[in-house]
């Protein structure tokens, strides 16, 4: 019924960088010689809630947006967010998820209770599930900020496209200031 | 050729660019605002904020009565601001030529209402082009300035959210070149819209839509694609994307000009299928003239009116009429979550105010901007929110249905940008009326909803030149306030002085914050402040610190069972002070 289409979902809170990490990642399936589309709702996104990234690449792509069930990579910057979106996942999808939590204003008020048992209901429900722990390694990397960049760098494994666009897709997206940072952030992700 | 990977909004400024455009005007509204801003950086191009989307499009007008391309650019709900220029630029038709993009919003992500702009090409009687990728919004932005000054018409282009939003690969071209020079032609016949004139032109009105509809029927943007005859549909814009990814077999009529319809062309594809559908996002525009054609087609009675269409729900609507196989049931049903909507940014000088709002029990007339976010719990302090500048008039109407008692819990909040785009007139009329209301200008300096974009009272254009500013407690003066108090929303105290006498007083009164928007770079009011931290020792876990709803503040419930405690995240901390103001057991302290 689909056309040969790969789908990926970068999921979080507004302020994560989400928006550029998926922006590197439709700059890398371009110049690997895909059709690739990109979308995202921007309005609130900016002021704390929830964000969903669309991006699907392949011979020719249609909709913006990923269908319900037909998801294939779910790259989420942090829990709740990760596991929120796992409905537009497809049965056996790859789910890598930012081992990070940001209280929504419910949680942060005392009403309810941010879950602490997310990453057994995500692992139960796809086994090709990794956790990582982005800001700690982009501490390491000389940066929290590039948090982002560690995510896509783990995600790029999984997908077949050369290092080298790869690299040149961040090269395009971010500051000349912040270049050599985010490659090296990029990198530390990769070998994760 | 060079490839980028555009938005919608991207591609159409290149369009614009591509096409010779030499003056661009808007006001900022999501999905459209990047429209204007991507324009600002093609130099060959005049750009600027507009206060109003009714004001750009007169600029634009003017620029294209004086011989230049120029474009306008806003969301759906400005077209209702625009329309009264609009409806009579049909009649006197265009010099240079003009297009107006109108950014549609179905599913209503940053919207008050989910209008479908169609609606307006067919009432205003211009043609209407609608892009289905970033690669059409760039042609047809080009070619709906050719098809303007062919046809002597302003042409409409409606995005939406996913198009505006969604990138995808566009192809660059060179710009065209040899465009006549812009001067002045006097023609007061075409151009001076008295009924004399008026009543000649509109017959050249109706005859110029019969002329556009021929003109489709061989236009290459109509475009019929033919696969299976058992189902043939209609359909436009990002919807074709949908219906190609759901029923990949089906044949199409993919119509790139939406009005005036094709009808020889639709004729032709509805003889070729077996059962012809109409499948559009929001109104049956294309189907309720498709019938009116005396052909049969089924759209509504199975695809959804309301929200944003998607491959799944055109599916659904396919296999639910039976016409494809049943599909097997998706994933299991959706387990509630913990919601995560948008929030006032830590540091937002709009949060004090909302939470004095509260506390005086007061009934608040809402405005559009950042702050309609003061209806979120904890501060659940706003009642209404109908339009832009809708806060001051529908605040100057209440009154008058009230007795005095009631007549002063009402207060109107509007941010600075929206104050200027409409709020004005009502000012102007709650003054002259002596309406006895309570107006909050929430003064951030900044249009801060859609991005942060400059407007006339930030000091500064789009393309960052210093400008004049308005001097908004004057204009207040001048319009006929006799009270103009100015607060700091980060004073507590003094703002809840302020706010008790105004409410109690029997007239007009306007109090403006002086606080910028937290998230403007380099502006001097806003040096970094020591940041702020609970004392747990002396934390009684009262919770008052948690009333404002302050992202930065976290409840830290004890699993013992025992109280628990607040916690200031010191990454988001921004040093306002607030929470300080509101711990009487003085837990709350500057670091540092």
């Amino acid at each position: 019924m689909s056309t040969p289409v790969t789908n990926i979902l970068l999921t979080g809170v507004g302020g994560q960088g989400i928006l550029l990490a998926s922006e590197i990642l439709a700059e890398a399936c371009m110049h690997a010689g895909f059709d690739v589309k990109k979308s995202e709702i921007h309005g609130m996104s900016q002021r704390g809630g929830s964000v969903v990234s669309h991006v699907r690449f392949g011979t020719e792509v249609f909709s913006p947006v990923v269908p319900e069930g037909e998801g294939d990579i779910l790259f989420g910057f942090e829990l709740l967010e990760t596991y929120r979106y796992l409905n537009l996942l497809r049965p056996g999808a790859k789910v890598i998820a930012n081992d990070f939590r940001i209280q929504p204003p419910s949680v942060l008020l005392g009403q309810e209770r941010y879950p602490d048992d997310l990453p057994e209901k995500i692992a139960a429900r796809f086994n090709d599930f990794t956790l990582i722990d982005g800001l700690k390694i982009a501490t390491e990397t000389g940066n929290p900020r590039v948090a982002n960049t560690v995510l896509l760098g783990a995600v790029s494994r999984h997908l077949q496209i050369e290092v080298s666009v790869w690299q040149q897709a961040v090269a395009k997206m971010v500051p000349a200031k912040a270049l050599e940072l985010n490659l090296r952030a990029f990198q530390a992700g990769r070998t994760l | 050729m060079m490839k980028e990977i555009l938005s919608g909004n991207e591609a159409i400024a290149r369009g614009a660019f591509e096409a010779g455009v030499k003056v661009a005007s808007a006001y900022p509204g999501t999905p459209s605002t990047e429209i204007l801003e991507n324009i600002t950086n093609y130099r060959s191009i005049d750009s600027s904020w507009a206060p109003n989307e009714k004001v750009a499009l007169e600029v634009v007008i003017g620029a294209s009565f004086g011989g230049a391309r120029a474009i306008a650019c806003m969301k759906h709900v400005g077209v209702n601001v625009a329309a009264d220029p609009l409806f009579t630029l049909s009649y006197t038709g265009v010099g240079g030529g003009l297009v107006l993009i109108a950014a549609d919003d179905p599913e209503m992500h940053s919207s008050q209402n989910e209008q479908d702009s169609r609606n307006y090409a067919k009432f205003a009687k211009i043609p209407m082009l609608e892009p289905a990728d970033s690669q059409e919004c760039k042609d047809f932005t080009r070619l709906a300035f050719e098809l303007s000054e062919t046809f002597d018409t302003p042409v409409m282009i409606r995005s939406c959210t996913r198009i505006s939003h969604g990138k995808s690969i566009v192809t660059l071209d060179e710009p065209v070149t040899g465009l006549p020079e812009p001067k002045l032609v006097k023609n007061p016949p075409k151009l001076v819209m008295l009924p004399g004139n008026a009543r000649i032109r509109h017959p050249l009105v109706e005859k110029r839509i019969v002329d556009l509809a021929a003109y489709g029927d061989s236009w290459a943007i109509n475009r019929s694609e033919l696969r299976s005859a058992d189902i043939g549909i209609i359909c436009t814009g990002v919807t074709y994307q949908y219906v190609r990814e759901a029923l990949p077999d089906a044949s199409t009529l993919k119509l790139g000009m939406v009005y005036p319809l094709p009808k020889q062309k639709i004729r032709d594809f509805a003889a070729t299928v077996q059962q012809l559908f109409v499948v559009e996002e929001l109104d049956p525009f294309i189907e309720e003239q498709v019938r009116a054609m005396g052909i049969a087609a089924t759209g509504k009675e199975i695809i959804p009116i309301c929200g944003e269409l998607s491959p799944e729900r055109i599916r659904a609507a396919f296999a639910g009429a039976g016409i494809i196989p049943q599909l097997p049931a998706t994933a299991a049903a959706a387990e509630k979550l913990i919601p995560r909507p948008p929030n006032m940014c830590p540091g937002c000088p709009h949060r004090g105010i909302f939470y004095l709002l509260n506390k005086a029990n007061a009934y608040v007339t809402g405005d559009i901007g950042c702050y309609t976010l003061g209806f979120m719990p904890p501060l659940n302090a706003m009642d209404t929110c109908v339009c832009m500048g809708a806060s001051i008039s529908n605040a100057s109407g209440i009154v008058r249905a009230l007795p005095p008692a009631e007549q002063r819990r009402v207060v109107a909040v509007i941010g600075d940008s929206t104050f200027l785009h409409t709020g004005v007139n009502s000012l102007m009329e709650m003054a002259y009326n002596k309406a006895p209301a309570t107006v909050i200008i929430l003064d951030n300096r900044i249009t801060a909803m859609t991005g942060r974009q400059e407007n006339p009272a930030s000091g500064f254009t789009l393309a960052g030149v210093e400008a004049p500013q308005v001097n908004i407690p004057q204009l207040c003066h001048a319009l006929g306030i006799r009270h103009v108090r100015i607060v700091d929303p980060y004073d507590l105290d003094a703002a809840t002085a302020v706010l008790a006498e105004e409410m109690a007083r029997p007239e007009p009164s306007v109090i403006i914050t002086n606080r910028p928007c937290c998230l403007i770079k380099g502006d001097e009011r806003f040096a970094k402040a020591a940041l702020l931290a609970v004392d747990e020792n002396d934390c009684t876990g009262c919770k008052a610190c948690l009333r404002i709803g302050c992202p930065a503040i976290e409840w830290l419930p004890e699993p013992d069972g025992k109280k628990g405690k607040a916690s200031i995240d010191p990454l988001l901390c921004t040093g306002c002070k607030l929470c300080l103001q509101l711990c009487k057991f003085n837990a709350i302290r500057q670091v540092q």
